[in-house]
C-alpha cells in the first residue's frame, strides 16, 4: 500500500474520535428514563382505584395526543368531563387533574422529557404542582 | 386457463364487496380510544344563550367597592400586577365617566357624574371585531356569547387590540409570572406567558362548574350577572324597568355589558 502507515494512522485516529463520546459518557448518558408514580397522593388511594385515566401503555404512547384533544374539548367546545374507556368520568383538567395525582413533575414528565429531548411548553402557563426539594 | 369477461367482471365484484366489508369490520373491532362522545359538559354548568352583565353604577360608592371586585377577579386569574401602565395587564378597571362614554357628549354633564370611576371590562359583544380580525381563530365566541380566548393559538399579532374599541385586550410585553404575588396565586388556573394577549374571559372555567363570574359574586349586587336570552332572567328585568347605556353602540359591535346609574 502507497504510503499505507499514513492511511492507518488517519484511520485509527478518525475512529478513535468518532467512538470516544461513547467511551467517555458511558452508561450516564444512556440510563434508561424511569417516570415515579410513587407521589403521596397516589399512595393515599386504596390499591384498586390506583389508576391512570387511561390504560398505562395507551398514556405512555399517547399521552401528548390526549392532552391536545383535552385542550380543544374544554377551551373551544366547553365538554370539561372525560369518560374514560373504563367508564369512570374525570374533569378536563393538566393542572388540576393530572398534576393532582403526578404531584412529582421533575421525577414524572421531566424524567422522560429530558430523554428524549423534547420541551413541551405546557408549563409556561399551567402553573406546576409544588414540589419539595429532596 | 382462460377467463371470460362476465366470470372475470364476478370475481372482480365479490372481491370488492368482500374488501370493503373487510375494512369496516376490522374498524369496528379496533375501538377507537380517543373520541368525541366521550365528553360532555358538566351537568352543573350554568348554560345560557346569551351571557351578559348589568353594572349599577350606583352600587359602588367607595375605593374599596371597586377594588373588592377587581382584586376578586384578578386573583382568581392570576393577573399580574404591573406598575407601568404603557405594559400594565387589566381585565376589569376602572376609568372615569367621559372617558368611558366618549359618545355622551352632554355639554354640562354634572361633574360628579362626569368624574364618576366607572367599571369596564370586555363586553362579550354580539359581534366581535376582536374574532373577526384573529388570524389563528384564538379568540372566538362561544355559542353562549362569550368571546373566549385561546391562549394555545396565540401568536401575539395584537390585531385584535388595535381591533377592539373598548381597550379591553392586554399585551403580556413581558413574562407576567414575576408580577403575581406567589401567596395569592390561584393553583387552579393558569398563568399567560409572554407575547399573548389576554382579557376577561367571563369566567367561563367557573360557569363550568356552575358558579357565577367572580366580579358579578363580589360586588354585593354592583354587577349582576344572566342571560338576555331568557326573557326571566334578572339582567332582563332590571333592563326592561330601567334605562341603561352601552359603551359605543353606534359602532354596531352590540355589546353586552349594560350600565345602569340606579336602579328604580
Amino acid at each position: 500500500m502507497y504510503n499505507g502507515w499514513k492511511i492507518i494512522i488517519g484511520l485509527v485516529l478518525f475512529v478513535g474520535l468518532v467512538i470516544a463520546p461513547f467511551i467517555f459518557s458511558g452508561e450516564k448518558a444512556t440510563a434508561k428514563p424511569d417516570p415515579k408514580v410513587d407521589t403521596p397522593e397516589i399512595l393515599k388511594l386504596p390499591e384498586n382505584e390506583r389508576k391512570c385515566v387511561e390504560s398505562k401503555e395507551y398514556i405512555k404512547r399517547e399521552h401528548m395526543k390526549l392532552l391536545n384533544q383535552w385542550r380543544d374539548w374544554v377551551v373551544r367546545d366547553g365538554n370539561t368531563l372525560y369518560t374514560s374507556s373504563s367508564g369512570k368520568q374525570y374533569t378536563i383538567s393538566l393542572q388540576n387533574t393530572c398534576m393532582e395525582c403526578h404531584s412529582n413533575k421533575k421525577n414524572f414528565c421531566d424524567e422522560c422529557h429530558n430523554y428524549a429531548a423534547v420541551k413541551p411548553y405546557c408549563w409556561d402557563c399551567h402553573i406546576e404542582p409544588k414540589e419539595k426539594e429532596s | 386457463m382462460s377467463i371470460n369477461r362476465r366470470d372475470f367482471l364476478k370475481v372482480a365484484g365479490i372481491s370488492t364487496i368482500l374488501g370493503f366489508g373487510g375494512i369496516s369490520a376490522a374498524d369496528a373491532v379496533r375501538k377507537n380510544l380517543v373520541e368525541a362522545s366521550q365528553v360532555m359538559p358538566n351537568p352543573k354548568a350554568l348554560v345560557g344563550e346569551r351571557w351578559a352583565l348589568v353594572i349599577d353604577l350606583s352600587k359602588f360608592k367607595t375605593e374599596a367597592d371597586y377594588r373588592r371586585v377587581i382584586d376578586a377577579c384578578h386573583n382568581t386569574h392570576n393577573v399580574p400586577d404591573i406598575d407601568n401602565p404603557k405594559q400594565e395587564i387589566k381585565w376589569i378597571w376602572k376609568e372615569t365617566f367621559e372617558h368611558v362614554f366618549p359618545e355622551q357628549e352632554d355639554e354640562y354633564l354634572a361633574e360628579e357624574i362626569k368624574h364618576l370611576p366607572v367599571l369596564t371590562l370586555c363586553n362579550h359583544c354580539d359581534h366581535p371585531p376582536c374574532v373577526r380580525v384573529c388570524p389563528t381563530k384564538a379568540t372566538f365566541k362561544r355559542e353562549d356569547g362569550i368571546v373566549m380566548m385561546d391562549m394555545h393559538r396565540c401568536i401575539g399579532c395584537r390585531f385584535c387590540m388595535a381591533a377592539c374599541p373598548y381597550g379591553a385586550r392586554s399585551f403580556n410585553y413581558r413574562d407576567p409570572r414575576q408580577f403575581i404575588n406567589k401567596e395569592k396565586e390561584n393553583p387552579e388556573f393558569p398563568t399567560r406567558m409572554k407575547g399573548v394577549v389576554e382579557k376577561c374571559t367571563l369566567c367561563y372555567e367557573r360557569l363550568a362548574k356552575g358558579l357565577k363570574p367572580a366580579c358579578a359574586e363580589a360586588s354585593n349586587g354592583g354587577i349582576i350577572f344572566g342571560d338576555l336570552e331568557d326573557p326571566d332572567s334578572e339582567v332582563r328585568k332590571i333592563l326592561s324597568t330601567n334605562y341603561s347605556i352601552r359603551r359605543k353602540p353606534e359602532l354596531g359591535t352590540s355589546p353586552s355589558v349594560y350600565y345602569v346609574l340606579r336602579r328604580g
